[in-house]
């Protein structure tokens, strides 16, 4: 079917996946023939949108950015601070495992965008930024191209401010924004939240690009039909970065609870050439092949193992890689990414990354296990931000699902033709300015 | 009024005068930096923190409202 025969005058709700990234969406798709699919974007007024507010809660909408925070709480605590508020749109997606935002950006910039007007529009704001990693050059030139368009036959909106952010890990994090529009450094700072002050010492609303395009679809479609997928506690769908073991790594939309045994097969992931799964990115939790097997991707179902969604990234381990090995590699990155503010933070990570570093290779004391659970807790809610912790909560897994590869190497076993897997970006690429 | 020692680990440069003062909630990490208990303190513990918050040469020591 072309483009043009699935153009209607009242597009209908999808009534199945996919709901964000629909086959049409691989072309770019104007904002003219948007519009005719996706509705109108509501009026801006003087006074927050209740409705809106309410529409968000009532789906039960989560942020989708890895901190899961119920959305229409967010609008209304921004909402209900002193001031004009902004709305901060956040397609940084440092996750180096995370593709989902930047191919959101890219393929349907209209509908984040509509979302971002309907926050706007939502909790009174008149300024909308939208915040995309400086190098994703393609997210960045199909937002330009959207807003353009947009600017031409929609003068009304709110205005939108296009900026490219710092690249690094931590540049993503709501307070590194705020610190970085303000003209400071892209990294983190204490309270307080953006929520309560943010840029311009305004209250500012932050929200993943993924949020706003099922925000905007909620208003358009209704509470209702945003939950007749997912699970009464977790409704909707959501989009996951799928790569590792698979023959078709690449970004799914899956309903909320869907099976990750499904997804991996969806993806093309042979039975028996998987090892482990990392799910949540760098921050979250490996599950062993048998845990998988069971596994659903909720929040409700992964307490079970200790982890959660975090911001959809699903890593299948190869059979030949090793476990030790990339869990090393990943602390070492992420001790590569600390912005060097919190002392507990710099050296403890620093540190970790030395000792595990010295187990791949098969030349720790046999003790070093324990020292680096030690230092694990030792570290654990020391940061500005919750690299610290992330770090913590992926080693720790780490140790846990790889006990027996840690074994073989406390006892002096390498693995020096391992191949490797999880990507690891060059930390050092960009500045914080 | 209940008060709580935080400490802000951005300003916090390490020089561990509050685990040498008030060593009853504060303690250093294997890197020097300071593990600060956040319960919250009582009336017995209050002029040790006091004393430990004023000494912090960077001023990263607090007490706030539990």
């Amino acid at each position: 079917m072309s483009v043009a025969e699935r153009t209607v005058e009242i597009a209908p709700a999808p009534d199945r996946l996919p709901r964000l990234l629909t086959e049409t969406a691989a072309k770019w798709v104007s904002l003219a023939e948007h519009r005719r699919r996706a509705g109108p974007i509501p009026r801006v007024g003087r006074r927050p949108r209740i409705d809106i507010i309410d529409a968000a809660g009532r789906a039960g909408l989560r942020g989708k950015g890895g901190g899961a925070f119920p959305t229409g709480q967010k609008m209304e605590a921004v909402a209900a601070g002193p001031g004009r508020p902004v709305v901060l749109v956040n397609g940084a997606e440092g996750e180096p495992a995370s593709g989902k935002d930047k191919l959101l950006l890219t393929r349907a910039p209209n509908l984040v965008l509509d979302g971002a007007q309907i926050a706007a529009a939502a909790i009174g704001a008149r300024e909308v930024i939208v915040c995309v990693d400086r190098h994703a050059n393609g997210a960045l030139a199909s937002v330009r191209r959207a807003l353009s368009e947009r600017a031409a036959a929609e003068p009304a909106s709110v205005p939108v401010r296009l900026v490219g952010v710092p690249s690094h890990y931590v540049s993503g994090e709501e307070t590194a924004l705020v610190r970085w529009l303000s003209g400071g450094d892209a990294k983190p700072t204490t309270p307080p939240k953006p929520y309560e002050r943010g840029v311009g010492g305004r209250p500012t609303l932050v929200d993943n690009v993924e949020t706003l395009a099922h925000l905007a679809q909620i208003v358009r479609w209704g509470p209702t039909w945003f939950r007749s997928v997912g699970t009464r506690s977790e409704p909707g769908s959501t989009l996951l970065t799928v790569s590792g073991a698979v023959g078709r790594p690449g970004v799914y939309e899956v309903p909320m609870g869907a099976s990750l045994a499904r997804v991996l097969q969806r993806a093309g992931a042979i039975d028996g050439e998987v090892s482990a799964v990392l799910v949540g990115g760098y921050f979250g939790t490996w599950l062993s092949a048998e845990q998988s097997a069971t596994a659903h991707l909720s929040r409700a179902d992964l307490v079970r193992f200790g982890g959660d969604l975090g911001p959809g990234v699903v890593v299948a381990l190869p059979r030949d890689a090793c476990g030790v090995v990339e869990a090393a590699r990943v602390v070492s990155w992420l001790a590569a990414s600390t912005a060097g503010q919190c002392g507990s933070c710099m050296h403890g990570l620093a540190s970790l990354a030395e000792s595990a570093g010295a187990v791949a290779r098969g030349r720790a004391r046999r003790d070093a296990a324990m020292q680096l659970l030690r230092w694990a807790e030792q570290i654990e809610g020391r940061g500005a931000c919750r690299l610290p912790d992330g770090a913590a909560r992926f080693l720790r897994s780490s140790l846990a699902t790889f006990q027996h590869e840690f074994d073989r190497h406390l006892r002096g076993a390498h693995c020096p033709e391992q191949r490797h897997v999880l990507p690891l970006p060059n930390p050092a690429r960009d500045t914080w300015r | 009024m209940t008060l709580r020692l935080r400490v802000d680990p951005i300003v916090c440069d390490g020089h561990g005068v509050c685990a040498e003062l008030f060593p009853e909630r504060v303690s250093l990490d294997d890197w020097g930096y300071p593990i600060v208990d956040s319960d919250a303190i009582g009336r017995d513990l209050l002029d040790h923190a006091r004393r430990a918050v004023a000494a912090c040469p960077v001023l990263a020591l607090r007490l706030e409202r539990a």
